[in-house]
């Protein structure tokens, strides 16, 4: 079978339905999916849950599907760049629910592992922990969380070869690799796909097993959130 | 005479010890990198994923897949790596980060931290900081011993949602330090020209005071 698929929309046809629930990788807007963020958008699947850290900027990743209105719930552990979200969420057209950042990429690697639930301490005593089952362990109280599966999930890689096997670039892998584990459906884009052979097996960090089907992308468009620069000194 | 941020930022620096990998908040304790002592050599941990956090890169060395935890651009050293946001937290909640920096809006005197969110006014969120308190083997905490309008901070119980509670190590403000023993706030340090009457008077959280208290001139 070929992974491989000629863009996006392809690669997304038949897999979309409306009250799905997609998780989608990145970090703010490094490592994330671009193309096949706005091929959600164009598809016009509706009632949405994402599971994401963040949801992009106002007019770009994520944040160009909540102009759209197509998301219900997020499932995110920082907001703070997104006025959209802040508002859609304050006027109660948008559902949230607040994980911390490790929960959320434990919860990820636990649902793509089979694992239905692990303690944890984060959380402990703040809102977080309401209504989760407490457990004590050698005298520390932990907190009861559940693995997350999502319906599709959407990564971003730096390289695939033809088996899906992926490659991430610097700290634009954050949740992609968790991810692509968790996905009943993961569909990946890359920026380069590489003949098999061209990798060494030692140096994969998604096995082709996590990937149903790949695009590569062109003109990435990456944008900057915080420039910060030195100066060269003389 | 209060701190300046710079001050803070140099004052919370004297925590760290060679070996140290630390991981600083946004904000004041990101400055801290610039005051790291000499002799003294900390590995940085940016919980979106890498270990060995480098200064702001050059303008021609930008790159977009190269950003710490506040989403600034920066670059990598020799001794960097690269991992998941699950492999992050794992050594964040796992205790293997031997420090952590962050800032607040509310300390109690039992130690519990609020910064994340103030109903109904800002939903940002806690990103990593509920991992981080939970998770590091100490924890300073950096603030304005006042707010804005002069009201306490430092309070006998947050009012505002917790990040951790009883996670306080070392506590920062532009005033004053306290160290946090067996769970009780101790008053250890005051900034230049503050005396321990005008701390008494803008905090609201019970506190003993160090028979030692370092009364500072200026940081060095």
């Amino acid at each position: 079978m070929n992974k491989l698929k000629n863009n996006a929309t392809v690669a997304l046809e038949g897999i979309l339905f409306d009250g799905m629930t997609i998780m989608a990788g990145g970090f703010g807007l490094c490592g994330i999916p671009e193309h096949l963020v706005i091929a959600l958008r164009d598809s016009g699947v509706k009632d949405i849950t994402v599971i994401s850290n963040n949801c992009g900027i106002d007019d770009f990743g994520l944040g160009i599907l909540l102009q759209t209105r197509q998301i219900k719930k997020m499932i995110s552990s920082y907001v703070g760049e997104n006025k959209t979200f802040e508002k859609q969420y304050m006027s109660g057209e948008l559902e949230l629910e607040f994980n911390p950042q490790g929960t959320l990429a434990e919860r990820c690697r636990a649902g793509g592992a089979g694992i239905p639930g692990f303690y944890t301490k984060t959380g402990v005593g703040t809102v977080i922990a309401e209504g989760k089952e407490h457990k004590e362990f050698d005298g520390v109280t932990y907190i009861l969380e559940t693995g997350l599966v999502a319906d599709l999930s959407l990564v971003k890689a730096w390289k695939s070869d033809d088996e899906g096997n992926l490659v991430y670039r610097k700290t634009a892998r954050n949740f992609n690799p968790v991810m692509a584990t968790a996905g009943k459906v993961t569909v990946a884009e890359v920026e380069e796909h590489v003949a098999l052979g061209d990798f060494d097996p030692d140096q994969i960090h998604t096995p082709g097993i996590y990937v149903d089907s790949f695009i590569v992308g062109t003109d990435y468009k990456k944008p900057i959130e915080i420039m910060t620069t030195r100066e060269y000194v003389a | 005479m209060a701190w300046s941020r710079e001050e803070i930022a140099q004052r919370a620096a004297q925590e760290l010890q060679d070996g140290f990998y630390v991981n600083l908040g946004i904000g004041i304790p990101t400055l801290v990198a610039n005051y790291i002592p000499e002799n003294v050599q900390v590995t940085l941990e940016s919980e979106n994923g890498m270990l060995g956090m480098g200064p702001f890169p050059y303008p021609d060395k930008v790159d977009p897949d190269l950003i710490n935890a506040g989403k600034q651009t920066i670059s990598e050293l020799p001794q960097s790596s690269y991992f998941s946001s699950a492999d992050s937290f794992a050594m964040i909640r796992g205790g293997h980060i031997d420090l952590a920096i962050l800032g607040a809006m509310q300390v109690a005197q039992n130690g519990d931290l609020a910064n994340w969110m103030i109903p109904g006014k800002m939903i940002k969120g806690m990103g990593g900081a509920m991992d981080l308190v939970a998770g590091v083997n100490k924890v300073v905490v950096i603030m304005d011993h006042t707010a804005k309008d002069g009201s306490p901070k430092f309070l006998k119980a947050c009012d505002l949602p917790l990040t951790g509670s009883d996670v306080t190590d070392l506590l920062i403000t532009n005033l004053a330090v306290f160290e946090f023993k067996d769970g009780q706030p101790v008053l250890i340090e005051l900034a230049p020209g503050v005396d321990a009457e005008e701390i008494k008077e803008k905090t609201e959280a019970e506190y003993t005071v160090c028979p030692k208290l370092k009364r500072h001139l200026h940081i060095q």
